[in-house]
């Protein structure tokens, strides 16, 4: 069988057509979640029904982010990346529906409570976190904001997404009452998609430092030929 | 298709009520008929005519004139994990309960230990309907109007001795009834239990109904426990075994985790739980949270048995 590898790279045409798909798919969950709000089919507890279904697409969102890179590193094709912002400012719009879920249905915008509910109960506190820890990258997901970064600067702040989903997945986790099946799916999935990053930035480590270890001397060809590769 | 066209039902299509009942009165004749042996019972029939009516009368003075949850909400909305560990996953499942023949057996420091069927209870004493509120430790509520009689009446038939301090109730569990796989501490049989001075309260309910019927499955059926001023996970569904004991039972939430459930689990509002806020809770139907109250606003009837004690360390 041979199946020819996914192209690198996309004409902007489909480009585009890809990126309205996403976009509305995007929207979906949300709009279901509307619709069912208002036929009155989200169950007998419509409002819990709302805060998980927003907490779960906020996670599962967070991990389609964090899957562009490996998924493109595996496949090789690179316009994958051009839908990765797209995918965040999702996450983080689902995100905040979760939050505003939380402070008007639960709390009825009580900010006592909201403050209590927060140094009390410690998964509320590490939702919250991961919240206020995606703002920032939020904000600095235009292009305007990368060029005033610099790459290298930006790069390190958006690093903070690996923490993010981490206290995400712990969030759900906390609270999944005495059933963690599910909580663990998600782990397991952030589990691989961090663990892939790891062992190839491991692998990367391992071969610039056996780079200048190689003597010189009658093994000199070795070291040009590797520099050359 | 034109069916799929509009998800509103047009009221000419909606079943009087008179032929809805005619359909009730139908399955409990066709059940009386199978049960007779003139008709072959259909495969699935247990199901459609799982219920049927229960004569009670009302008790004014345990009942609230609270609106009631609707049955459609009682029924799709419960925390039975030998069903699953979803909301809705009993009224998914639960069909998979089988509740005749039933028999609890009443066994430990008494002095007449026995065996009751499930028809004998059913007719061990008069029947009363009880709109009781129920919180659960989730923060939500409902109000439920439950058919039975309260426990002390079962009790008083068994003699407990003196030696009797505590009453344990153990659940229907079978572990070969496949339910959807579920990651967590809690074990089965499912053990709950109440001190003795609890048990006998008159407000504490061994159940048989709700609505005006038999309990359905996902509710505990055929009979369980209702104490109406603790958390939901005290009042037990689905009994097959109840024991009187002199020490004080390891029961499955504490024993699961026991800072987060303890063996009182008096409705209390100044508590501080790690998972849910108790000073307020969403009654089923509502959108906003009210503020939940002591005792679950039984307090007057049941605040005296716990004098003295200190009921945030005694949780």
């Amino acid at each position: 069988m041979t199946a020819s590898p996914p192209p690198s790279r996309l004409p902007a045409r489909h480009l585009t057509l890809v990126k309205t798909v996403l976009f509305l798919a995007c929207l979906l969950p949300a709009t279901l979640l509307v619709e069912g709000w208002l036929a009155d089919t989200l169950g007998a507890n419509p409002v819990e029904a709302v805060a998980e279904a927003t907490g779960e697409w906020t996670l599962r969102l967070l991990l389609l982010t964090l899957a562009v890179t490996p998924v493109r590193r595996l496949s090789g094709a690179h316009w994958l990346l051009r839908l990765r912002r797209t995918l965040g400012l999702f996450t983080f719009a689902y995100g905040c529906l979760h939050f505003t879920a939380y402070v008007w249905l639960d709390q009825q915008f009580d900010w006592h409570s909201v403050a209590a509910d927060i140094l009390e109960r410690p998964y509320i506190a590490i939702g919250f976190a991961a919240l206020v820890l995606m703002t920032p990258l939020a904000l600095t997901s235009n292009g305007f904001m990368v060029r005033r970064l610099g790459g290298r600067r930006w790069q390190s702040l958006h690093r903070s997404i690996y923490a993010i989903a981490i206290l995400g997945v712990v969030h759900m986790m906390w609270q999944a009452k005495d059933d963690l099946l599910e909580a663990l799916i998600y782990a397991a999935a952030l589990t691989l998609l961090l663990g892939l990053r790891g062992m190839w930035r491991n692998a990367e480590r391992r071969r610039q430092l056996s780079t200048p270890r190689i003597p010189p001397g009658p093994s000199g060809r070795k070291v040009i030929r590797i520099v050359a590769k | 298709m034109p069916a799929f066209r509009d998800r509103y039902i047009a009221p000419s299509e909606i079943t009087p009520r008179a032929s809805f009942e005619r359909r009730r009165t139908f399955l409990r004749c066709a059940a009386g008929a199978v049960a007779a042996g003139l008709l072959p019972m259909p495969a699935g029939a247990a199901n459609a005519a799982d219920t049927v009516a229960l004569r009670a009368r009302r008790s004014a003075r345990w009942s609230t004139t609270e609106p009631q949850t609707p049955l459609a909400k009682l029924l799709a909305y419960n925390n039975f994990y030998e069903f699953g560990s979803s909301k809705g996953d009993p009224a998914l499942y639960a069909h998979k309960l089988p509740i005749r023949p039933w028999t609890v057996v009443v066994e430990g420091l008494v002095a007449r230990p026995r065996r009751f069927d499930i028809d004998d209870l059913l007719r061990l004493a008069p029947l009363e309907e009880r709109i009781y509120r129920l919180r659960c430790v989730e923060a939500w509520s409902m109000v439920v109007p439950w058919i039975g009689y309260p426990l002390a009446a079962l009790l008083r038939a068994v003699a407990p001795l003196g030696s009797a301090k505590f009453v344990e109730f153990q659940s229907y569990y079978d572990p070969n009834v496949v339910t959807p796989h579920f990651f967590g501490f809690l074990e089965f049989p499912y053990v709950e239990g109440l001190r003795l001075d609890e048990a006998l309260h008159p407000l504490t309910l061994l159940t048989l109904g709700l609505y005006g019927e038999t309990l359905p499955r996902q509710n505990g059926a055929p009979v369980r426990i209702v104490v109406p001023w603790k958390y939901g996970y005290k009042s037990a569904k689905s009994i097959q075994r109840i024991r009187l004991v002199e020490e004080q039972p390891l029961t499955s939430w504490p024993k699961a985790e026991h800072r987060n459930y303890g063996f009182y689990a008096n409705v209390n509002p100044t508590l501080k739980h790690p998972y849910w806020d108790q000073s307020r809770e969403r009654r089923i139907g509502d959108i906003f949270k009210r503020p939940s109250v002591m005792f679950n606003g039984y307090g007057d009837a049941v605040a005296s048995m716990y004098a003295g004690m200190d009921l945030q360390r005694n949780f």
